[in-house]
This record gives C-alpha cells, sequence and structure tokens, in this order.
C-alpha cells in the first residue's frame, strides 16, 4: 500500500521575542491509507504544531521546512495557497481539541456543515443538506432534522464534537486530523467518541492522525504511534511493539506513569518523569531528554541516531537496543 | 496520567502570534505617553505663567490696529506673532490666557463629576441590589439626556459664565465614572482582603476609603482625563454657541465664535484657537491611552 | 426573549416619565412664564389674564398633568415666539435631522468598519497606524470647528458642497461628515479590537481548516461575529448625534431639530426646548432598547436569555 502522506525532516521555527522557538525539530512519519497513527506527546513538544503545519493553518509568521511533505503526491511545500486551500476540508480535514469553541456561535449547525461541501463540490443546497443530515444520523445525533437549525450553543460539549466529526466527514476527506479530539471531554463521552472514529475510519477508510497525551487512549485506538519529545519524533512503532517492547527511556517512562489496576497498589505514589522539558528557544544539543533520563551517560551529549530496531520500530536513543531486549524491559505490560 | 508540564513553552507558543504587534504598539503608547506628558506640562506652565509670558494685555482693544494678520503672512509682525481680533486685541496673548479657562473648567469638572460618579458607583458596586438598581437608574435617566442641549437650555436660563458651564458640566458628565467605578466596585467586593476587612468589623467609610477607592484609583484616572478632554471641548462648544463663557473673556471657543464672520477671508482666526483646542485635548488624550496601557498592558487594543 | 423586552421596556418608559419630569421643572425654572409670554411691554392685567389664558394659575401638579396628558398624545403646547404648535415646528423640522443623523451614520459606518477591520487584518502596517492616528485626531477634533473648516476647505475654496441649507442632498453631505467623523474613532476602535478578538477564535481556525476562501472566513465568520457590539455601539451614537446636532445645524444653518433649539433657547420659548429635550431622549431611549432586541437577533447565544 502506498503512503497517503510521507514526512521527512519536518522543521517549524517560530520567531519569538526571545529569539526563535524551534517548535518541531526534524521529523519523520507517514501515515498508510486508512490506518490510525497516534502522535503522543506532552504539552509543547510539538505534535499539535505538526498538525496545523500538515493542514498549512500556521500563524503567518512561522516557517516550515521539510525534506519532504508529500500528500498523495502533492508537494505540500511547494503547492499555492490556493491549491492548498483545495485540499483542505475536501481531501484532508480536521478536528479541534475544543467543540465549545470550535464552532460559528452566530450560523446554525446545517449552515456550518453544508459550506464546506458547497465549496468544494459543485452540490446543490439540497444534496448538501441531505449528506449534512445523514452524517449526523451516521454520528450518533438523534433529532437530526432539528439540530441542523439549533446554534452550537444549544448543544453539549460531546454533541458538538460529534458535529465536529460529522463536518470532518463531509468531504469524504482522505485525511483526518484529530488534535486531541477527546480532552476536552468527560470520560465516558470519550469513549463513546473514540469508538466511533474507530468505526468511521473502518467505515470510510479514511486514515487518521490522532493526536493526544494519553496513552491509556493511544491503547485503544492507535495503528501505528509516534512518540514526540521537545519537538522530534523519539519513537515510531506499531502499537503493538511499543506497548510491548518501548525502546526509549521517555516512552518508558511514560508507561511507568500510568497506573494499571490489580499492579499499582492502592495509595502508592504514581511515577513521574522528573525534570522539565528543555527550552527549544535555542539549539538543543545532544539527546533532548538526557537531563531527565535515568540511564544517560556522557554519550547522550552526542545527537543519537535514529536506530532501527525491526522493522517499522525506530527509536532516536544511544541504548534503544539494550532497551529493547526484553530481558532489560522494566515497564509493565498494558493490555491492549 | 502524570504530566511533566513546561508553561515556558507553552506559554511562548501562546503569543507567538502577536509578540511583535505587542511590541509595535507598548513603545508607541510609551510614547504616546510621553508626548502627552510634555505637551500638558508646557501648556500647564503656559496657564500658570500666563501674566508674564503674554507679550499684551488680552483685554486692551486697539481699534487702529484690527484684524493684523499672523506673522507667517506677508503683512504680519512681531509686535503681535499671532495678529490681532476684530477689536485689535493681541491673539497670541488670549491664546494664552485662554489656557488658564480650558484647562481650569476641565480639571475641575472632572474633579466634580468624578466626586459625584465615583461615589453613586463605588455604592452601587459595593452594596448591589437595591442601590445598584437606583444609581443604575439615575445612570440611564441622565444618558438619556442630550448633555450639549440640556447644558445649553441650563445655561441660557442661569446666565452663562465660568462658574455656571463648570458646574453644569461637572453636574452632567459623571456617567462614565459611575460605570467604571460600579464594575471595578464589583470585582473587589469578593475579593479576600475586602472580605477580610468586612470579617474584622472595619468601619464601612474604613473599607470604601482605604481597601476600595485605592484600588479602583487607576481605572478612574484613565476616565478622568478622558472627561478633562471631554470638558474642554463641551466648555468651547458652549461658548462657541454663546451660553458659555461670556465675553471679554478669552475662552478659544469663544474665540472661534467671533472670528467666524471673519473665517472666509481671514481663516487663521479661527484655525488658530481650534488648532490650540486640537492640541491640547490630543495631549490630554494621548495621555490617557498611555495610562491605560501603563494600568492594564496591552489593553486598548486587546 | 420577551420577558426581556417587557423588562427593557419597562425601564424604558419610566426614565421617559423621569426626563419629562425634568423639562417640565426647566419649564418652571425659567421663571414667570406669564411675563415672558406676555413681553416687556405687557400691563399688569394683560399678564394676569396669560395666566388664566395658559392655565398658570393652577397648582403646579395639575399643570404637569396637564402638560403630560398633552405630551402624550404629542401636544406640547404653544410656542411663545414663532405662536404656533410646537409638535407642527417639530415635525416640519424633524426631517432634516433625522435625514443628518441617518446620513451621519452611514458615513461614521462606512469608514470605520471597513477601516477597523482593515487594521486588524493588517495589524501594526502602516494602514492600521493611519487607523489609530485618525482615531485619536477625530477624538481630539471640536465638531463645531471641524464643521468651519470643512466650509472653508469645500464650500469656500473649492466650492464641491454648499456651505449651508438643507435644500439638496449635497447641502447635508459636509454636516454629516462633521458629525459622523465625530462617532468614528469609537466606532473604528471597537471593530478592530472585535476583528482582533474574533480571528483568534478557534471558529475561525475551523473555517480555515474546511478550506474556505479567505473572503468567507473574514466577512462570514469573522465579521459577523465581531460587528455586533458594533451595532449596539451605533445605535447610542445615532443617539448622540441627533443630541449633537444642535451644534452642527448652527454651524451650517440646516433647519432642523437641532436649530430650532437652538433658538427657541435664545428666545426663552421653553415650550419648544422642553418639547426637544424630551423628544431628543426619547430618540435615545428607543434606539437603545432597539440596539439590545438587535443584539439578541444578532447573537443567537443572547436570545436564550
Amino acid at each position: 500500500m502506498s503512503n497517503l502522506l510521507t514526512v521527512k525532516q519536518l522543521r517549524v521555527d517560530l520567531p519569538v521575542a526571545k529569539g526563535t522557538l524551534h517548535a518541531v525539530r526534524g521529523i519523520d512519519f507517514h501515515v498508510e491509507r486508512g490506518e490510525m497513527l497516534c502522535l503522543v506527546g506532552e504539552s509543547g513538544c510539538g505534535k499539535s504544531m505538526t498538525s496545523l503545519a500538515l493542514m498549512g493553518l500556521l500563524p503567518r509568521k512561522a516557517q516550515v521546512n521539510a525534506d519532504c511533505l508529500n500528500f498523495d503526491g502533492v508537494d505540500l511545500l511547494t503547492v499555492s495557497e490556493r491549491e492548498r486551500s483545495n485540499l483542505r476540508g475536501a481531501r484532508m480535514a480536521m478536528i479541534f481539541q475544543e467543540p465549545m469553541t470550535a464552532l460559528n456561535p452566530a450560523y446554525t449547525l446545517g449552515n456550518q456543515l453544508c459550506e464546506a461541501l458547497r465549496r468544494h463540490q459543485r452540490v446543490s443546497r439540497r444534496a448538501a443538506h441531505d449528506r449534512a443530515l445523514y452524517l449526523l444520523k451516521r454520528v450518533g445525533i438523534s433529532a437530526a432534522e432539528e439540530r441542523m437549525r439549533q446554534y452550537p450553543h444549544q448543544l453539549s460539549g460531546g454533541l458538538r464534537q460529534r458535529v465536529m466529526i460529522a463536518m470532518a466527514l463531509m468531504c469524504e476527506p482522505d485525511l483526518i486530523i484529530a488534535d486531541e479530539p477527546t480532552t476536552a471531554l468527560d470520560v465516558t463521552i470519550q469513549a463513546q467518541i473514540l469508538h466511533l472514529l474507530r468505526d468511521l475510519q473502518q467505515e470510510f477508510g479514511t486514515a487518521i492522525i490522532f493526536i493526544t497525551h494519553d496513552l491509556g487512549v493511544v491503547a485503544r485506538i492507535a495503528d501505528r504511534v509516534a512518540v514526540m519529545y521537545a519537538g522530534e519524533v523519539i519513537e515510531t512503532a506499531s502499537a503493538q511493539a511499543l506497548f510491548h517492547a518501548p525502546s526509549h527511556p521517555y516512552t518508558q517512562g511514560l508507561l511507568r506513569c500510568i497506573p494499571t489496576p490489580g499492579k499499582t497498589l492502592p495509595g502508592s505514589r504514581l511515577q513521574a518523569i522528573p525534570g522539565v522539558v528543555p527550552s527549544l528557544i535555542d539549539k538543543v544539543a545532544g539527546c533532548a531528554f538526557c537531563n531527565r533520563c535515568d540511564q544517560a551517560d556522557e554519550r547522550c551529549h552526542s545527537t543519537p541516531p535514529l536506530q532501527t530496531l525491526a522493522e517499522g520500530h525506530l527509536s532516536r536513543c544511544h541504548f534503544a537496543h539494550q532497551l529493547a531486549n526484553p530481558a532489560n524491559l522494566n515497564a509493565q505490560e498494558v493490555t491492549l | 496520567m502524570a504530566q511533566t508540564f513546561s508553561p515556558q513553552v507553552a506559554s511562548e507558543q501562546h503569543s507567538v502570534a502577536n509578540w511583535q504587534s505587542r511590541l509595535f504598539h507598548s513603545t508607541l503608547n510609551n510614547r504616546s505617553l510621553a508626548i502627552g506628558l510634555l505637551i500638558i506640562a508646557s501648556l500647564g506652565i503656559v496657564a500658570l505663567l500666563a501674566p508674564w509670558l503674554a507679550p499684551h494685555d488680552p483685554y486692551l482693544q486697539n481699534t487702529a490696529n484690527r484684524m493684523v494678520p499672523p506673522i507667517w503672512h506677508e503683512t504680519g509682525s512681531w509686535t503681535h506673532p499671532l495678529g490681532t481680533d476684530r477689536l485689535g486685541r493681541d491673539y497670541l496673548s488670549r491664546l494664552i490666557y485662554g489656557t488658564r479657562i480650558s484647562l481650569f473648567i476641565g480639571i475641575v469638572v472632572a474633579l466634580i463629576s468624578g466626586l459625584i460618579g465615583t461615589t453613586l458607583g463605588v455604592l452601587a458596586g459595593y452594596f448591589g441590589g437595591r442601590v445598584d438598581a437606583v444609581v443604575s437608574y439615575l445612570l440611564t435617566t441622565r444618558l438619556a439626556m442630550p448633555v450639549v442641549l440640556v447644558a445649553l437650555a441650563m445655561a441660557s436660563l442661569i446666565g452663562g459664565s465660568m462658574i455656571t458651564v463648570t458646574l453644569l458640566l461637572g453636574l452632567l458628565l459623571w456617567d462614565r465614572f459611575a460605570v467604571v467605578a460600579r464594575s471595578a466596585t464589583q470585582q473587589l467586593r469578593d475579593a479576600e482582603y475586602v472580605q477580610a476587612s468586612q470579617a474584622l468589623g472595619c468601619p464601612l467609610h474604613y473599607i470604601l476609603l482605604r481597601e476600595v477607592l485605592p484600588n479602583i484609583a487607576g481605572a478612574l484616572i484613565v476616565v478622568a482625563t478622558l472627561e478633562v478632554a471631554n470638558a474642554i471641548l463641551l466648555e468651547a462648544t458652549l461658548s462657541f454657541l454663546g451660553m458659555g463663557v461670556q465675553p471679554p473673556s478669552p475662552s478659544w471657543g469663544l474665540m472661534i465664535a467671533e472670528g467666524k464672520a471673519y473665517m472666509f477671508f481671514q481663516p487663521w482666526v479661527i484655525t488658530i484657537p481650534g488648532a490650540a483646542l486640537f492640541i491640547l485635548v490630543l495631549a490630554i488624550n494621548l495621555l490617557g491611552d498611555g495610562l491605560r496601557d501603563l494600568s492594564a498592558p496591552g489593553g486598548r487594543n486587546e | 426573549m420577551w420577558a426581556f423586552v417587557f423588562k427593557r421596556t419597562l425601564i424604558a418608559l419610566s426614565v421617559a416619565l423621569t426626563i419629562s419630569v425634568l423639562c417640565f421643572s426647566l419649564l418652571q425654572l425659567s421663571g414667570d412664564l406669564a411675563l415672558s409670554i406676555g413681553g416687556p411691554e405687557a400691563t399688569a392685567e394683560q399678564v394676569e389674564q396669560i395666566r388664566v389664558e395658559y392655565g398658570l394659575d393652577r397648582p403646579v401638579i395639575q399643570q404637569f398633568t396637564s402638560w403630560l396628558w398633552g405630551a402624550v398624545q404629542l401636544d406640547f403646547g404653544r410656542s411663545y415666539y414663532y405662536q404656533s404648535d410646537v409638535m407642527d415646528l417639530v415635525v416640519e423640522r424633524l426631517p432634516v435631522t433625522t435625514t443628518l443623523g441617518i446620513m451621519s451614520l452611514a458615513i461614521a459606518l462606512g469608514v470605520s468598519i471597513p477601516l477597523g477591520v482593515m487594521a486588524a487584518l493588517k495589524r501594526g502596517s502602516w494602514l492600521d497606524r493611519m487607523a489609530m492616528a485618525i482615531a485619536v485626531t477625530g477624538q481630539a477634533m471640536p465638531n463645531f470647528w471641524f464643521g468651519l473648516t470643512l466650509i472653508i476647505v469645500f464650500a469656500v475654496k473649492l466650492q464641491w458642497f454648499p456651505a449651508a441649507g438643507s435644500d439638496s442632498w449635497q447641502g447635508f453631505v459636509l454636516p454629516a461628515i462633521a458629525l459622523g467623523y465625530y462617532a468614528t474613532p469609537a466606532m473604528m476602535r471597537l471593530t478592530r479590537s472585535g476583528m482582533l478578538e474574533v480571528l483568534e477564535a478557534d471558529y475561525i481556525r475551523t473555517a480555515r481548516a474546511k478550506g474556505l476562501r479567505t473572503g468567507t472566513v473574514i466577512f462570514k465568520h469573522a465579521l459577523r461575529n465581531a460587528v455586533i457590539p458594533v451595532v449596539a455601539l451605533a445605535a447610542v451614537e445615532l443617539g448622540f448625534m441627533l443630541g449633537g446636532s444642535v451644534v452642527i445645524e448652527t454651524v451650517f444653518s440646516l433647519r432642523g431639530l437641532g436649530q430650532l433649539a437652538w433658538n427657541a433657547i435664545s428666545r426663552n420659548d421653553y415650550p419648544v426646548v422642553q418639547a426637544i429635550v424630551l423628544i431628543i431622549a426619547l430618540f435615545y431611549i428607543v434606539l437603545t432598547l432597539l440596539a439590545d432586541i438587535l443584539n439578541a437577533v444578532l447573537d443567537p447565544r443572547l436570545r436564550a436569555r
């Protein structure tokens, strides 16, 4: 299967008061057709910047560079803004974190659902309306006909996120970028939305880049995972491999932070990774994680190469091979 | 899941979008504050030292020397750098003495209306409920009254003079003070140090004067600059319409009214006092904008 | 929604009542009305006769209720000076003032909204700086002086527009500019800050993510939300403009309500003054009420309240 999206050495630099913020520092990944890639990392690691760079929605001051940024044969680095906007919404769509504010309060849901389709395809008002209605029903909204005439403030957060999903599906895109779509929602609603996304992905064959900081979510839905830290992808693997054989100290640390029912003793302290993320304003020398890593030695002052551990399993750590060896592994297993 | 959150990186990313324009505006406003202060200070000195600065008696008429043009005209002379008016009075001297009238009225009106508006606003904001309802009602009523028209009518009843104009405007321009004082006090009412004073049984006047007032003073000073400017413009308007400061006082508005008949052939008779008004009010507005940005960084435009 | 409108109407009515009390006191304060009506040459008997004729011998409360009853029926009594019905005078002058007000508002909106939008879109550019400069200078210019300057430049020097008179639409251009310019800075600043706020909103990002054209994003999604507070301000400004018409109509010799008011004030013709103050106050009250309702119509979130 050919890759839908190929990203090589993507860099995003933002001018700030104190210099240049290197928000994304040369990341590689690809997305296959119809797969669910999870981009995991903590706040400020550059995962949202990556998604906005893919969509072409970064502020104008931001500089985007890459060796390759190819979306289904289209070079995203050189396309005109006009062609870019023809892609946006039609072939690549986005779902945002905050459903409460992502919809325009002044227009009805029907209006906002239909406008994307009417922008990209020559369809009648009636056809757009029918498509919106079908999708609203499909994402599990009852009384869809009535909802079409309602305004965003009349809906709960969970319902609004369903509307956002329907909106993303309006033009049957090849790729949906979902930026923490469940973070702002209650846990029960979260589970429903995850199920829905997974179902829709299988039904429509859409590829999804799912951005999250929550490894619990990753375990539920991901085909493949890319872990980001301080503007770099530090480990990529299939979901299976990542949870069974994490090969980067940061990934291992993240996994240790998850309390596991039956294994974590009640009342015991949850694990945390000590220290803070380095500032990305200046150039980061060596391994970005070494100041927080308990296994770091002098080797870590040089930038670690990307090491291949298995087919599709890469880790940016000098010790990747030792860590990948199950004999050295102290991380718990997470049931998938 | 335990998250090690880096506020530094996050806040920097957030501010990226507009730091440049923020920088631009902060220098702009610091500059506007400086320019405003400089102009106001110089005009204040001019007003104080008027008897020494004015080259002539502003009231001295000289019918032989009527409508002498200012220095930039071919026939102008240094005896009367800004020329003379229709009664031969020295325009520069009148302009200098006029500074006193504008500044006096502006400041005294702001003091009177500030006292009324702040009292009403603080009471409404602090007590809420019925007090608030009454004050809001007074405010709505006051806003519905056309200021210029009411001031004109009242001035014509009582008789226009500097004192009348000052009192009338003082009684009319308290609305903005009340609005700002009310909302600022409402926010303070639930602040912990105010509640602590209440819990300690501090007398009401102590809480209002020592706890509330100092904390809303910044916002009120910004309103005060706006109202000084507003009062100066309204005084000029009333005097222009003949119901404000009466002749022969050298009010700038009156000077424009007196020059109106000559403006087609000697436009400078209205240009000079108009420019003086414009510069003074502009300086006060610049000062107000600068102060507003000091009290709330990025406040004016964000 | 309807409860809100009802409550606002109730407040508006009571404010109108308070203002009419104030207006009536104005009349009482103006001294012995019978003397004013009779003029300086009237004999004591004539004054007494006038007093009875105008009902001025009755108790003040009774005079007030009968005046108010008249006012409710749009009967404001007779003008001392013009010797005709106050309402006839007002009706005759009203079109000029409303034309002036609406033209001024149109000019103010026509300048401030595009300028505010462009300033926000090109934040920090020369255009933004120019817009801010216009705002700062606009607030500092006395409008009567600006009016006189317009007359000198455009009526006398360039002769593009007449300096005075309300016979044709050209006569309204200069006064409308002079009056509208004063309202422009506040509306422009509000448009600019509203646009800046809205452009940062998540739903704008959503609109762009849908691939909508820039024009659609700015005009359909951003401006619509940014302009809501400007509409409310515009209604209030129109109220202020009607009040400010007294200055501009005098400067440009327009036969409108403002000029009538000024003439009446200079001639101690208080029934006319009273009526105009009350009418302008009523306009203001109605306009603010309309602004609130319009806001609720424009902003679906407010409709729920």
